[in-house]
């Protein structure tokens, strides 16, 4: 596919990120070796390994929130922004996160701002985008709240973080994820902290509202079960490098990398896919 | 919410009455009013005379009461020493300490959140080491010291500004300003190095926690999110200390009003204590410890404002 | 990002000195050998006063560092303030530890209930500063160095309490300890067998921050005329006396007063110094 030199037809099946080559550094070692991925639009695009694999560094670079002794090097690039992301300055990523982009981290529990209703948090992505007004904004995201699942939502919008539980936080990053209609949601092992219980609720909001949106998915997670149930495509990483990708059915099933099988065999999957 | 806040005054009003009840004590028992009063040339006799005079020899609880609440009123009573009324002596030089105190304050307060904000931001560089360095020198400066340096420099020197005096505000607000400046950088800037370092520890602290780098993802740049979400949690602990730092902070008052002649209650307790004027350092005590206790009080009222978790039993 | 050790816990790799430590423990080194070099000689007799030599600035006649207006050498001065700051600071540190180091182990050992009720105890005590006890005593019985000693001294006694408490709280939650109250043993055998050692280091941070402090409060009571009476020199009231000469001998005020901000600087850093290598959990963000 030949790249564009500023992408701003809106063909469909332009994609909506592309990484090419990205290396990731500290202090002149190398942890991530030359990651390529692309998603199209609407495509749920899942990265697995384990820890230390540089999974989630991936996922902090795309998103543009590697701290400060990481670098970068080699190209991400967004549908419908002009120039190159890896090194942008800060200013140029901060209208993209939230706006185009929008991010759930796995620890739902320390996510929110304690001292902040939790409306207002909703809120803010959006009148600080400024898609929206204020006091339009409020009552949007109210409505969020009730289109991530929370049962009476005014009631939590007014309430504090310590008031909900992990499940419940979670859907509330959820909202302020999707709240400006991102063309793209990454989640970095959303449901690893939850209760087993909870874990498969969330996912299914996830899924169903991804759906709805029709925004691309990149999903990271340990767990080859869970990336089962929501992605079309997966790639696997190990110590830095992705090692085997493909569509989930075909690396389920018949996987090629030694450590590919040895994550199958750590996950509950027994057998067929879906659980 | 209501009950936390019935239950802290309970605490004020008891706190008050142990540390009254102490002072008191401590001054009046044994005669203390009467010995000072006759000074060294008194006999034994004359103070025991002096003492049933004075109605010292009651039971120490009833002289208590009778001095507490009148203490309630504003009545201090007069002194045996200065013959002048305790009462609206205090309250006047209460409010000149006030100007002394508040502008210390906002100064400390313009010093210390920039410089601990910046040199947290730039935790690990080299600015943020100097900046560091910085409030640690200023730390360990006395404030009488920084106040003889800064008339050194600037009365004694430069000759910009007074070496000492106070002007009333009302009469003429410019000769007032010249006045307190350098009071006000003596108590200020010091208490600022200070409240600078737990300002640091505290954005420091806020700024590894999750709930910024959502911010983040939410598209708010570093110092948006600190802006908008880290200060007002970080403020929690500082306040705190603001609230220690008072007290300390009304005891520099006592020697930077003696070095720049400022008539305010610091002096007038230096004073009253160097002449044994018994009945007025109990009166000035009283109100200082009062004030410090209610200072303390408010504080933990504002905490519970400002942070959601602490009001009710916080369900988790 | 602790759990309770279930023994006693394995101490801390030792970590280099910071260079700030090493400067706090040699200036306190220095002031403590001025002061002990001070019983032995001095540049010139304290009471000697030189009316030659009257208010004159550094290295003239002999004098180090100048005299003051009454011809007294400086220098002299400074070494024997030493030795008050010293005393004063030993003693009234001590009295704080000696008295608030077992109500901070008992507060920590008791019922809550009773836990709570020493800490509002204490939470009144801190509400009198010790310039404001000092300065109680002082009308009452006339200033001293002895009410200077005894005023800094109890007005530390919160600290103490404060910190000592928390400490014994943290021994108290070991499973060292919970298996010997299991095995019978009875207070105060775990009070001296297991949490006195283990608070000994935070009762030394503590008593170095104080010693800070008492130094401060000694020349601030001694500058107000409160605390060292003239016979005896004394920093603060090397200062007090300084005043009145300000305009046309100001050297006479910036000698103690440096001295002063080092004695602090010193064992403040020194202080941070021990927090760090005996508590880094309690020694908070720096």
């Amino acid at each position: 596919m030949t790249t564009s030199s500023t992408p701003l037809s809106k063909a469909d099946d332009e994609p909506v990120l592309r990484v090419t080559d990205l290396r990731i550094s500290a202090v002149g070692i190398e942890l991530v070796h030359g990651v390529d991925l692309t998603l199209l639009p609407g495509e749920r695009v899942g990265i697995i390994g384990a820890s230390g694999s540089g999974k989630t560094l991936t996922c902090m670079a795309i998103a543009g929130l590697l701290s400060g002794g990481l670098t970068a090097s080699g190209s991400i690039r967004m549908s419908r922004v002009a120039g190159e992301l890896v090194g942008a300055r800060e200013s140029v990523i901060a209208k993209i996160r939230g706006l185009r982009t929008g991010m759930v981290f796995q620890e739902p529990m320390t996510a929110l701002n304690p001292t902040m209703r939790i409306g207002a948090q909703v809120a803010e992505v959006m009148w600080h985008h400024k898609k929206h007004r204020r006091a339009a904004a409020r009552r949007l995201a109210v409505e969020l709240l009730e289109s991530t699942g929370l049962p009476d939502p005014e009631r939590i919008a007014k309430a504090y973080p310590h008031q909900l539980s992990g499940g419940q936080r979670q859907r509330v990053v959820l909202a302020i994820a999707l709240a400006n209609r991102p063309d793209l949601l990454i989640c970095d092992e959303p449901t690893t902290a939850l209760d087993v219980t909870v874990q498969a609720k969330v996912l299914a909001l996830i899924n169903e509202r991804v759906s709805d949106e029709g925004a691309a998915l990149l999903f990271i997670s340990h767990d080859l079960a869970v990336v089962a149930q929501v992605c079309d495509r997966v790639l696997v990483m190990y110590e830095g490098s992705v090692v085997e990708s493909g569509d989930v059915l075909t690396v389920l099933t018949d996987p090629q990398h030694h450590h590919t099988k040895s994550l199958l065999r750590d996950t509950e999957l027994t057998g067929g896919v879906g659980a | 919410m209501a009950w936390q806040l019935l239950r802290r005054c309970l605490i004020f009003l008891i706190s008050t009455a142990v540390a009254s009840f102490l002072i008191f004590w401590i001054i009046d028992s044994d005669c203390g009013p009467a010995r000072s009063a006759l000074g060294i040339g008194g006999t034994e006799e004359s103070v025991q005379a002096l003492c049933t005079q004075m109605g010292l020899k009651r039971p120490l609880i009833v002289q208590y009461w009778e001095w507490i609440t009148h203490a309630a009123t504003g009545d201090f009573g007069v002194s045996y020493i200065s013959r002048r009324a305790i009462g609206p002596q205090i309250f006047d030089q209460l409010s000149v300490t006030l100007w002394l105190v508040l502008g210390a304050i906002v100064v400390a307060l313009v010093v210390a959140l920039p410089l601990g904000m910046a040199s947290a931001l730039r935790h690990g560089k080299v600015s943020g080491n100097i900046l560091a360095a910085i409030s640690q020198i200023g730390i360990a400066i006395p404030a009488f010291v920084a106040a003889l340096l800064l008339v050194l420099v600037f009365a004694v020197r430069l000759r910009w500004l007074p070496a000492n005096g106070y002007v009333v505000p009302a009469s003429d607000p410019a000769e007032f300003l010249r006045h307190m400046i350098l009071p006000w950088l003596s108590l200020g800037l010091v208490q600022g190095a200070v409240l600078a370092r737990y300002v640091r520890s505290a954005v420091l602290d806020e700024l590894g926690q999750d709930y910024l780098r959502t911010a983040r993802a939410k598209g708010l740049t570093p110092l948006q999110a600190l802006r908008r979400h880290g200060l007002r949690n970080a403020s929690i602990p500082v306040l705190t200390v603001i609230g220690v730092q008072l007290v300390t902070v009304l005891v520099g008052a006592v020697i930077i009003e003696r070095i720049f002649t400022i008539p305010g209650i610091g002096k007038g307790l230096a004073d009253a204590a160097q002449g044994q004027d018994l009945l007025t350092v109990q009166g000035m005590v009283l109100t200082l410890v009062v004030a410090a206790l209610m200072i303390s009080f408010l504080v933990d009222v504002l905490y519970n404002v400002i942070d959601p978790r602490l009001r009710q039993g916080a369900g988790r | 990002m602790s759990a309770p050790a279930t023994r006693t816990p394995p101490k801390p790799k030792r970590r280099p000195l910071s260079p700030l430590v090493i400067f706090g423990l040699v200036v306190v080194l220095f002031i403590v050998l001025m002061a002990l070099v001070s019983f032995f000689w001095t540049p010139f007799t304290p009471i000697y006063t030189d009316l030659k030599n009257r208010s004159v600035g550094p290295f003239t006649g002999g004098h180090w560092l100048g005299t003051d207006r009454t011809g007294r050498d400086i220098a002299t001065r400074l070494m024997l303030g030493a030795r008050t700051t010293l005393y004063v600071g030993i003693v009234a540190v001590g009295i704080a530890a000696i008295i608030g180091t077992p109500l901070g182990i008992l507060a920590g050992m008791v019922r809550p209930g009773a836990s709570e009720f020493i800490m509002r105890t204490n939470d009144i005590l801190l509400a009198f500063p010790a310039l404001l006890i000092a300065l109680i005593l002082a009308a009452k019985y006339g200033g001293s160095i002895t009410t200077a000693m005894i005023a800094i001294g109890v007005a530390s006694i919160p600290g103490f309490i404060r910190v000592i408490r928390s400490g014994t709280l943290q021994v108290m939650s070991t499973d060292y300890v919970k298996a010997a109250r299991v095995a019978g043993r009875r207070g105060p055998a775990i009070a001296v067998r297991h949490v006195l050692p283990n608070v000994a280091g935070l009762v030394i941070v503590q008593a170095s921050s104080a010693y800070a402090i008492a130094i401060l409060a000694e020349a601030a009571l001694s500058f107000l005329g409160l605390g060292a009476p003239p016979s005896v020199s004394s920093w603060g009231r090397m200062l007090y006396e300084g005043q009145s000469t300000m305009t046309t001998d100001p050297l006479v005020s910036v000698w103690p007063g440096v001295a002063i901000a080092l004695a602090v600087l010193g064992f403040n850093l020194l202080g941070d110094g021990l927090r760090d290598r005996y508590d880094p959990r309690m020694a908070g963000s720096r």
